[in-house]
């Protein structure tokens, strides 16, 4: 839904009006070195596509159907920057010519449905597509995981603006359970239809599709009866050595993520068997507080965010996120000093003999 | 390609309106969206103002009552959403027909439906009185970047090529006893998209290659430069000009 006049107050609607006018004019600079000179053309024809695509409805059951919004498809198909040009351009063009969305609302509709939208999608999906494994199939799981996050993503940073400048005083814990909320669901709807149209497009035509550029096949040449890679002009894709380990380790993250960040909102209150029985016999009663009590995550939630679901679920994705470094880094270093230690002992390493 | 070149919103006429330079009118109703925007809620009577003045515009164009009523309804959704904030609002509360309301929630439903109607009224006059074409001349003249104009214009030009396509290929499915009526059905939809999707940037290819073929180097020759008198600023200002007096009043009162 748009967002129309008088939702937000004038000056967070000029704050986000310049915002908006920023990332666009970046967006055109970014645009010409995606697209050169066809930008005009290609991205109004895209732009021209997302206007329309809007307009198919899938049916989801009795009677009610959905449709794609079109910013996380639109960053996977035509790239970053022509993704946040075209979906501005479609607003800019529903709020003049339709008036869908108010013209003083314009900054606020392109930053969270445009820019926060594109810029999210994007950045997960080109992520996941580097630690997945290189194939047609990961570049659509990728595409369903960044068009899932991206939807509510964009609420969220709809319920970060009302709470700068919100014309009424619904509190923000309600807006943002309730924004966040129903665009899960807008998002896992999005998520399907965006993967399977990008699936679609790879299948035909995978040169199109922007975020699956380095999937593209070696030419083969026939030589003797027997196919030979052609001699290429850029540099051979990773070792094939690495994929397994990363395969395992991207699992391993998205299902650590999932569990931290959703599957803890539906968790027990007191978790720890331990914790609970100590509790219930007064064991607990001389238990001194944790040295790390007042640290911004202490007790598994994150300071200041008071809706208690969603603070464990942030605290998760953040603990996550830090066990991951620190774990990667120890590994890391291991593993250097142990291949240092393997050089040391042969005299031949695998690079003097390739070159 | 075939269709008319004026959009269906468009109603075609020779009032005052209509011969306004674009620019003016995409200025002047700017101007008067910001200041109904930045008008105090308490004066309701400002509000009421606007909409007379508005009512004057529409009928300075001949715009008909029922036609711009109807397209008002394009803001139904956000009404429904206005009518749940008085229920979820916080602050005190005031008994009416037996419901118990937020004070601060009635005024903010009251605050967005005025506010949203006389923009959405706004921009529906503006649409119905200036041509596609000129619309976008006035973007360019008001110093919108040329290149998204430019892309603006393409948007515009081959959205009803592509809404038209999408519409063939539902006529095709449909005509292979395709109904779709559940999830189950999505993969074929999406396929439809991801057609479309390489037939539209396909055609923006060739497009190009029409467009270098013509002598394109980045940008678009103008050929007509749209200009405005000084007595055609002050005509189309006249509108913002007036709800600034009531909003400074309003202000003040």
């Amino acid at each position: 839904m748009h967002v129309p006049d008088g939702f937000i107050d004038a000056p967070t609607s000029v704050a986000t009006g310049v915002v908006a006018a920023a990332a666009v004019a970046a967006s055109l600079r970014g645009a010409r070195r995606e697209l050169d000179e066809r930008t005009a053309p290609l991205a109004g024809l895209v732009a021209a596509f997302i206007f329309a695509v809007q307009m198919l409805n899938f049916p989801v059951a009795a009677g009610t159907s959905g449709h794609l919004l079109g910013g996380a498809l639109a960053a996977i198909l035509v790239g970053p920057y022509t993704g946040v040009l075209c979906v501005s351009v479609v607003l800019l063009m529903q709020g003049i010519l339709f008036a869908d969305g108010g013209l003083t609302a314009l900054g606020v509709n392109i930053t969270c449905m445009g820019i926060v939208t594109v810029v999210v999608a994007y950045a997960l999906f080109r992520g996941l597509v580097k630690v997945l494994p290189r194939t047609r199939r990961s570049v659509t799981a990728a595409s369903f995981v960044a068009a899932l996050v991206s939807v509510p993503a964009s609420a969220l940073a709809f319920t970060a603006l009302y709470a700068v400048g919100g014309t009424t005083d619904v509190s923000i814990g309600k807006v943002a359970t309730a924004m966040v909320g129903v665009h899960i669901l807008i998002g896992i709807g999005e998520a399907a239809i965006t993967a399977l149209t990008v699936g679609a497009v790879i299948a035909v035509r995978p040169d199109l599709v922007h975020g699956a550029r380095d999937l593209r096949q070696r030419l083969k040449l026939l030589v003797n009866g027997e196919l030979v890679d052609a001699p290429a002009d850029e540099p051979t894709a990773a070792p094939v050595a690495a994929r397994s380990p990363r395969k395992v380790w991207a699992a391993g993250l998205v299902a650590s993520l999932v569990l931290a960040g959703f599957v803890s909102f539906y968790a027990s209150a007191s978790p720890d068997g331990l914790e609970k029985v100590a509790a219930d016999n007064g064991i607990d009663k001389k238990v001194e507080e944790h040295a790390a009590a007042d640290s911004p995550l202490a007790d598994y939630g994150v300071k200041d965010i008071t809706d208690a679901r969603l603070s464990g679920g942030l605290a998760g994705v953040i603990g996550v996120g830090v066990t991951m470094v620190a774990g990667t880094g120890v590994f890391w270093a291991v593993r250097r000093r142990r291949t240092a230690e393997g050089a040391d002992a042969s005299d031949v390493s695998p690079a003097s003999t390739s070159a | 390609m075939g269709a008319g070149h004026a959009h269906k919103l468009y109603r075609h006429g020779h009032s005052p309106v209509h011969a306004l330079p674009p620019h003016t009118k995409l200025a002047a109703v700017f101007a008067f969206v910001v200041v109904v925007v930045s008008t105090p809620r308490e004066a309701m009577w400002a509000f009421g103002l606007y909409a007379v003045l508005l009512a004057l515009v529409a009928y300075a164009a001949r715009v008909p009552a029922g036609f711009l009523l109807k397209r008002l309804l394009i803001e139904v959704p956000f009404v429904a959403f206005a009518v749940l904030m008085p229920f979820v609002a916080e602050g005190e509360r005031v008994e009416v027909l037996g419901m118990s309301l937020s004070v601060s929630g009635l005024w903010g439903a009251w605050n967005v439906l005025a506010k949203g109607t006389l923009g959405v009224a706004a921009s529906v006059l503006l649409a119905s009185t200036t041509e596609l074409r000129e619309l976008l001349l006035g973007l360019q003249r008001l110093k919108l970047p040329p290149l998204l104009v430019q892309i603006a214009s393409f948007m515009i030009r081959y959205g009803d090529v592509i809404t038209d396509e999408m519409r063939r290929m539902r006529i095709a499915r449909e005509s292979r006893g395709f109904e779709a009526s559940g999830v189950r059905h999505w993969s074929v939809l999406a396929k439809t998209a991801g057609a479309l999707f390489i037939r539209s940037y396909e055609r923006g290819e060739r497009v190009h290659l029409a467009m270098v073929s013509r002598g394109y180097a980045g940008s678009m020759p103008v050929i007509d430069e749209v200009t405005a008198s000084r007595a055609q600023w002050s005509y189309a200002l006249a509108l913002p000009g007036t709800a600034l007096v009531v909003c400074l009043l309003g202000w003040s009162l």
